[in-house]
């Protein structure tokens, strides 16, 4: 008998790479984190490499956050209460990095000064040794005021700033431009919106190097098909040498799958849902296992259990590879 | 695969005669190669032209038909590699796996024949059971397999064993005339379960060690030559990756190589020690490629994920499932009842519908039209906006059905509260919570405040 012959795509473009942590001196990290330069779809070791394995980042925040489920008080307890005890409990959960979010900063939740989010930013610094990204409040005019203050404060130290939308990229792309940052760009699930930005990016002269990419992404049952196809395509467009689509995504799986019902509802729902102790968690794996297997370079997570389960899922992906 | 219209060409009598109604042989195989005409058109097709038309025209991936009666399902017929192509077609049945001599075995197959979940107006339920021979003896495993059919009729079945006798004693015992998947015939052992399943007319997984396509390919010609055509592929990896890399393999030689012989659906045993591993597993196997998904355990919050995963992936990526835009009574709505507003996106009406009906508040659901757009979306789309707004209530009715002229809108767009307000002189504007959950306390506290 003749053996199979395994269809195997010719590509011509990869994934660009991204360091994260002190990489070019400076900074006072003690690992980095690279992640991208893939030249096939994600773990199909037989076509082409995956040299980084995608990594995990797990979210917090820097003010207790009483909304969040239950559940995630629960797993963090205490810790909540200070990022940097938070962020090193992450550390031993696994994480490859922390998403530190400045959320005390936004005008609804205290208006935190700049100077009070520096201090958090060094302070988590101190107590983990792995690269941080820094996400700013989320509130266009404050996010630019706090990520300018962090990136200059921390020049060196090759933090991850996000996010960057097409309102308001300009003062962030500046800030990491001087400062040795890297930057996220978000776009909302579309193919040439994300090109577009990364364009836009490009032309302020911060090295495509320092770009991750954020597709923004739907949970499971609120509209992570979409995300799932747009992915696809954007990985696709860059195996097939579209530069502008060639940055690492990241995908913030944990916020999107908790804060949907599944994720919080005790109680007051079917018996078929299950419990909410198994539920939340199985809503955060399924859709970050999703993402991944549709290009994900980075899973920003929030549940420990998760952070074990697809640490586990990714030394299974990458075996042979 | 598909012929073009030359090579049909070559397959027809070429005597131009016209009396398919086509002015020559050629404008006739043209037509048929775009599937615009039929081949019975022509009355002088030989059998041998036939025969090579019908093959061409079969689907690269085979159907395979699991059980019979109303909860059979179908799985294969896929003709992409990715949904943003054109939609997945057979979503892949849900299978939990129990073994023959498990004391809980008539509870477990009781248990997934009734377990179902309601998401976006549609019921969700799992497809089957899959009986593990635990060694031993034949008619042990055929006593198994009748105590599940009792526990669960109608329950599509997968026959798992290694030893053809077992499953046959299983088949001849009733268990045949609902037509379970055999699991499966290997290279140890696939004379004599070709021959069960020939007997029985039963669908066969052919399995492999390792993701090995030569082995699988040699045993898909032996089976067949036995005479058993409706196939399921087991390619039997055991890691993620090697799960992932021979779905995919399998699935690009079947669409771009025509490889009729590994042209069948595939299953995927996503079984683990954890439900947590096993969830990622099957995670996988759902967006890539499994036709049948074997489980071990049956955790609802798994289920449950699974189940809605299954949901999105074989969804219309061009078009969202939608509601018809209209005045919607949940409950039975009085003059004094609530009036919501939200979009014809089937997610969001579900949602907010599920609430009230959840919390037994008789409400006035007014759906407009957002091109089946979420409510974030169709507002940064323009398609739910102010105006929208405004020609929703205005063209349903409602001023005459209640007694208030309150209108609640969602608060992911409080911002619109003044422009409707403009719009809708005479209603007052509240602006509801931002999710679905509050809306309950919101109507009991604040609505009627
Ligand atoms: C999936 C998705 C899409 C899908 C479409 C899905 C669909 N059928 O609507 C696609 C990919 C097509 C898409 C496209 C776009 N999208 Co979009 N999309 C999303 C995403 C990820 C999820 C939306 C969703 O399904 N939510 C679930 C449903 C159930 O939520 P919902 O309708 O809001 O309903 C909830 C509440 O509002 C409430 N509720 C509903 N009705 C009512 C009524 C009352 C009275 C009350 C009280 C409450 C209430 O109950 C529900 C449950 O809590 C969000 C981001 C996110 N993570 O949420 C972005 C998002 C909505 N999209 C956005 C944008 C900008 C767009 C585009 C304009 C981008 C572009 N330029 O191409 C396009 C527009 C479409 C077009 N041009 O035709 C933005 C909107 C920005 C903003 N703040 O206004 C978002 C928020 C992303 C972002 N952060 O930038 N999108
Ligand atoms: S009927 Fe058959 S033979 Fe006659 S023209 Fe048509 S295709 Fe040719």
């Amino acid at each position: 008998m003749t053996p199979v012959e395994i269809p195997v795509e010719k590509w011509s473009g990869a994934v660009r790479e991204v360091t994260l942590g002190s990489s070019y001196g400076g900074g006072t990290r003690g690992s980095t984190v690279s992640v991208g330069g893939e030249t096939a779809l994600p773990f199909l070791g037989f076509e082409g490499a995956m040299p980084h394995r995608p990594a995990i980042a797990v979210e917090v925040q820097d003010m207790h956050p009483a909304d969040w489920s239950a559940e995630l008080q629960a797993a963090w307890g205490d810790a909540m209460d200070d990022a940097a005890t938070w962020a090193q409990k992450a550390v031993e959960a696994g994480a490859d990095l922390i998403a530190l979010k400045l959320r005390s900063c936004h005008p609804d939740q205290g208006d935190g000064s700049c100077e009070d989010a520096v201090r958090t930013v060094e302070r988590v610094l101190a107590a983990v040794p792995v690269p941080l990204i820094v996400y700013g409040p989320g509130s266009a005019d404050k996010d630019n005021e706090v990520l300018v203050a962090v990136a200059e404060k921390t020049k060196g130290e090759q933090l991850a700033l996000g996010l960057c939308e097409d309102k308001n990229y300009r003062t962030i792309v500046a800030a990491a431009l001087g400062n040795g940052h890297a930057v996220i760009a978000q776009t909302p699930i579309d193919v040439n919106l994300a090109k577009q930005l990364n364009i836009l990016i490009s032309d302020m002269g911060l090295p495509l190097e320092r770009v991750l990419m954020d597709p923004n992404t739907g949970a499971l049952g609120y509209g992570l098909e979409y995300t799932y196809s747009v992915m696809e395509r954007l990985r696709l467009a860059a195996l097939m040498g579209d530069s502008m689509t060639q940055q690492p995504m990241i995908c913030t799986a944990g916020e999107e799958a908790w804060r949907q019902k599944e994720g919080r509802a005790e109680g007051d729902v079917p018996e078929a849902w299950g419990a909410l102790a198994e539920r939340g968690v199985a809503w955060e794996i399924s859709t970050a296992t999703t993402l991944l297997e549709s290009g994900a370079d980075i899973l920003v997570l929030r549940h420990p259990a998760s952070v074990s389960a697809m640490r586990d899922a990714l030394d299974d992906l990458t075996k042979g590879a | 695969m598909a012929l073009s219209g030359l090579q049909i060409y070559k397959l027809l009598p070429q005597t131009n005669c016209k009396e398919c109604g086509f002015p020559t042989c050629l404008a006739f195989a043209m037509k048929l190669a775009q599937k615009g005409t039929e081949l019975d058109k022509c009355p002088y097709v030989s059998d041998d032209a036939r025969t090579a038309l019908d093959a061409a025209s079969a689907p690269p991936i085979k159907l395979a038909t699991i059980g019979a009666g109303d909860r059979a399902f179908g799985v294969g017929n896929e003709t992409v590699m990715y949904r943003h192509e054109k939609t997945f077609v057979h979503q892949p049945g849900l299978v939990v796996r129990v073994k023959s001599d498990a004391a809980d075995l008539a509870d477990v197959a009781a248990r997934v024949a009734g377990y179902s979940v309601e998401r976006v107006g549609m019921t969700l339920t799992l497809d089957g059971l899959a009986v593990e021979d635990a060694g031993g003896r034949a008619a042990a495993y055929a006593a198994a397999v009748a105590a599940a059919r009792a526990a669960a009729p109608g329950l599509p079945l997968v026959l798992m064993s290694a030893d053809a006798a077992a499953i046959d004693a299983a088949l001849a015992g009733g268990a045949a005339a609902e037509k379970p998947l055999i699991h499966a015939a290997t290279a140890a052992n696939w004379q004599a379960m070709a021959e069960v399943a020939k007997k029985h007319a039963c669908p066969l997984v052919i399995k492999v060690a390792d993701g090995d396509l030569d082995g699988l390919l040699e045993l898909s010609g032996q089976v067949r030559g036995a005479g058993v055509e409706d196939l399921v592929l087991d390619p039997g990896a055991t890691t993620l990756a090697g799960e992932l890399a021979a779905a995919t393999q399998l699935r690009r030689l079947a669409l771009k190589k025509g490889a009729r012989e590994l042209g069948y659906p595939l299953v995927a045993v996503a079984a683990a020690p954890t439900w947590q591993a096993e969830l990622v597993r099957a995670t996988q196997a759902v967006g890539k490629y499994a036709g049948v998904i074997i489980l071990d355990h049956f955790e609802p919050a798994m289920l449950y994920s699974l189940l809605t995963l299954r949901q999105n992936i074989y969804t219309d990526p061009q078009k969202p499932i939608q509601m018809e835009p209209k005045l919607y009574e949940i409950g039975s709505p009085t003059a004094d009842s609530p009036v919501l507003i939200t979009t014809n996106f089937s997610l969001t009406y579900f949602s907010v519908a599920g609430e009230v009906e959840g919390a037994g508040i008789p409400t006035w659901l007014l759906v407009a039209d957002s091109d089946g757009q979420s409510v974030l979306t169709g507002w940064a789309a323009g398609k739910f906006d102010a105006e929208k707004i405004a020609k929703t209530v205005k063209g349903s009715g409602i001023e005459n059905m209640v007694g208030h002229k309150k209108l609640v809108i969602p608060g992911h767009v409080a911002g619109l509260s003044g422009e409707v307000e403009e719009e809708l002189p005479e209603w007052k504007i509240m602006v509801g919570p931002r999710d679905a959950v509050d809306i309950p306390n919101y109507i009991k506290n604040v609505w009627g405040a």
